[in-house]
């Protein structure tokens, strides 16, 4: 089975996001970029399938600008096999994405497709769900275990009151939550063979992809900032505030 | 203009998250639907039909709908879809899980997780883990909208008396099916309606270690959430996850247990009316967002924090 794993490059997650002054976006000016933790995660995932003989060939696919090769690369020293990079310069947004994903798809025809649950930086938690709608798939969302079977993967989703386990038959598109693996950091020897793996550049026009943006996004604001309040000294000097003070006892 | 509501129940009880959906739809000023899909789920629809201020409830009961697949439930929606403007749901796992589906086959953007309504095609939604607030204009003729619960008030659950009527949709697609669920079970308050939440993290060293906070918890009738580190170490489920990939909790106080403060777990709580932290670690950033902070180890403070509340009477039981 050929497994096809969607990425994104974003903000490392460690990065203190700084809005720009002139409030239309974030700065992106020198910051560090990696790859977003639940694409890694999604990344592993397949390599673990390939490594279990479960999956024959890992094809990892990005859609973003030229700088988001550097993504494709973790990709591939993690384990993917092969890239395709989608050059897109404009802001490509959930549903673009969703529709360059379906047409990667139709040319490579996966068995099983894995995307992260969220991106960290807009936060949408859409593109798994909507890449299934468009291809009229099942979708295993925020997947924290994966078991494949004859013609179905049976999944276990984190859900807001626990767990939940599913049948979808394949192929499926699903998505990473936080547990379902651990990834592995690259080792020196695969950062080098990953510079050595076939990566095929496509463009959104290519594709025949209408990826106009459908939201505007007209400003962008720094949140309201909480002020530090006091430090208290002992416990009983807290539940004294907490009670007489801010009345939340 | 009118706004379908899409509820989220388990067909015996209409859930809290609905409530949050629906003053977010009535804030958009038109009549305002609710959606009930489920199995056995008259009691969903009539609970659906009393809160306050919902013009009509589409009802479709169906074994396809029982357990809420995305598969089947999302066409539903799409086929409901033609008369309203606006489809919403609680920005649940539920609704995540739903909603893009149903936006995908109408071909238009989802606007997730929104916090602010500024007009009928016009909102605010936190991005980059709350630290950038993006207005966002849509220009398709659907807005599919999911809601931060914390952000809309819960509409009151009784006070209407809407009309119930029938629906059915596509069906059972064929393409997944339920298998089991494992639910949490506890007495504690859930913890994104709780009134006060208490959190422990990394700095718990251990799962076995989370009884002391729950003993404060117990005291307080809180809920008990944890951080991302606490959940990546295993110590707690994940469905404790408070933060920017877990839960957003926006209770009247938050106790922060051995949390350093990370940006994803701010993103999850920096909302709550009173922040209370409790952490060895005097540089620990979740104090620069702290009301109320205590330089101490937690295995001293959990205990004496739980003496304290039966010393001053406050103690829940």
């Amino acid at each position: 089975m050929k497994v096809l794993v969607g990425i994104k490059r974003t903000i490392d997650a460690n990065v203190k996001v700084r809005v720009k002054a002139d409030e239309s976006g974030v700065e992106t000016a020198n910051v560090k970029m990696t790859l977003n933790p639940f694409c890694e995660i999604a990344v592993e995932e397949a390599v673990r399938m390939k490594e279990a003989g479960s999956a024959e060939e890992i094809v990892v696919v990005t859609a973003g600008p030229e700088e988001a090769r550097q993504t494709l690369m973790t990709a591939l020293a993690i384990g993917a096999d092969r890239a395709v990079h989608v050059v897109a310069d404009q802001e490509i947004q959930p549903l673009a994405v969703a529709k360059v994903l379906k047409a990667v798809i139709e040319q490579e025809e996966p068995g099983l497709v894995i995307l992260g649950k969220q991106a960290i930086d807009d936060d949408s938690n859409q593109t798994g769900q909507m890449l299934a709608a468009l291809l009229n798939w099942p979708q295993a969302t925020f997947a924290s275990k994966i078991t494949l079977g004859e013609g179905e993967a049976e999944v276990t989703r984190e859900i807001d009151g626990g767990l939940e386990t599913l049948t979808v038959k394949l192929p499926a598109v699903m998505t990473t939550d936080l547990r379902l693996n651990e990834p592995r950091y690259a080792s020196l020897p695969n950062i080098m063979k990953a510079k050595k793996k076939p990566v095929d550049v496509k463009t959104v026009e290519e594709l025949g992809v209408d990826a106009a943006p459908r939201l505007k996004i007209v400003k962008v604001a720094a949140p309201d900032k909480r002020e530090a309040g006091v430090m208290v000294e002992s416990v009983a000097e807290l539940v004294e505030k907490l009670q007489n003070e801010a009345k939340v006892l | 203009m009118s706004a379908l509501v899409i509820a989220e129940h388990d067909n015996n009880e209409l859930k809290q998250a609905t409530l949050h959906a629906v003053t977010a739809a009535s804030q958009l000023g038109g009549e305002v639907h609710i959606l009930v899909a489920g199995e056995g789920s008259d009691a969903v629809a009539a609970q659906a039909a009393a809160v306050a201020g919902i013009a009509k409830v589409l009802h479709a009961d169906d074994a396809a709908y029982g357990h809420g697949l995305a598969e089947n439930v999302a066409p539903l929606i799409v086929g409901l879809a033609e008369g309203y403007d606006h489809l919403l749901a609680c920005a649940t796992t539920y609704g995540k899980n739903v909603m893009p589906r149903a936006a995908a086959l109408l071909d238009v953007a989802q606007i997730s997780e929104i916090s602010e309504i500024l007009s009928a095609d016009s909102f605010i939604r936190p991005t980059y883990a709350g630290n950038a607030m993006a207005t966002v204009e849509s220009s398709d003729a659907k807005k599919v909208i999911t809601v931060r619960a914390t952000a809309f008030d819960a509409a009151a659950a009784d006070g209407g008396s809407a009309a119930i009527e029938a629906v059915s949709g596509p069906g059972d697609q064929g393409l997944s099916r339920f298998e089991r669920h494992e639910l949490s079970v506890s007495e504690r308050p859930e913890l994104t309606s709780a009134d006060i939440v208490i959190s422990g993290g990394r700095g718990m060293q251990s799962g076995e270690n989370f009884p002391l906070v729950e003993a404060v918890a117990d005291r307080l009738g809180a809920a008990v959430g944890a951080s991302r580190a606490a959940v990546d170490a295993g110590y707690v489920p994940n469905d404790y996850q408070v933060g920017q990939t877990g839960k957003v909790v926006a209770p009247n106080l938050y106790i922060a247990i051995g949390i350093s403060g990370a940006i994803q777990h701010l993103a999850g709580m920096k909302d709550s009316k009173v922040i209370v932290a409790i952490n060895k670690d005097e540089e620990a950033p979740i104090f620069q967002v702290a009301d109320y902070g205590l330089v101490a180890d937690l295995f001293k403070a959990l205990p004496e924090l739980a003496e304290e509340l039966d010393k001053q009477g406050i103690s829940k039981n």
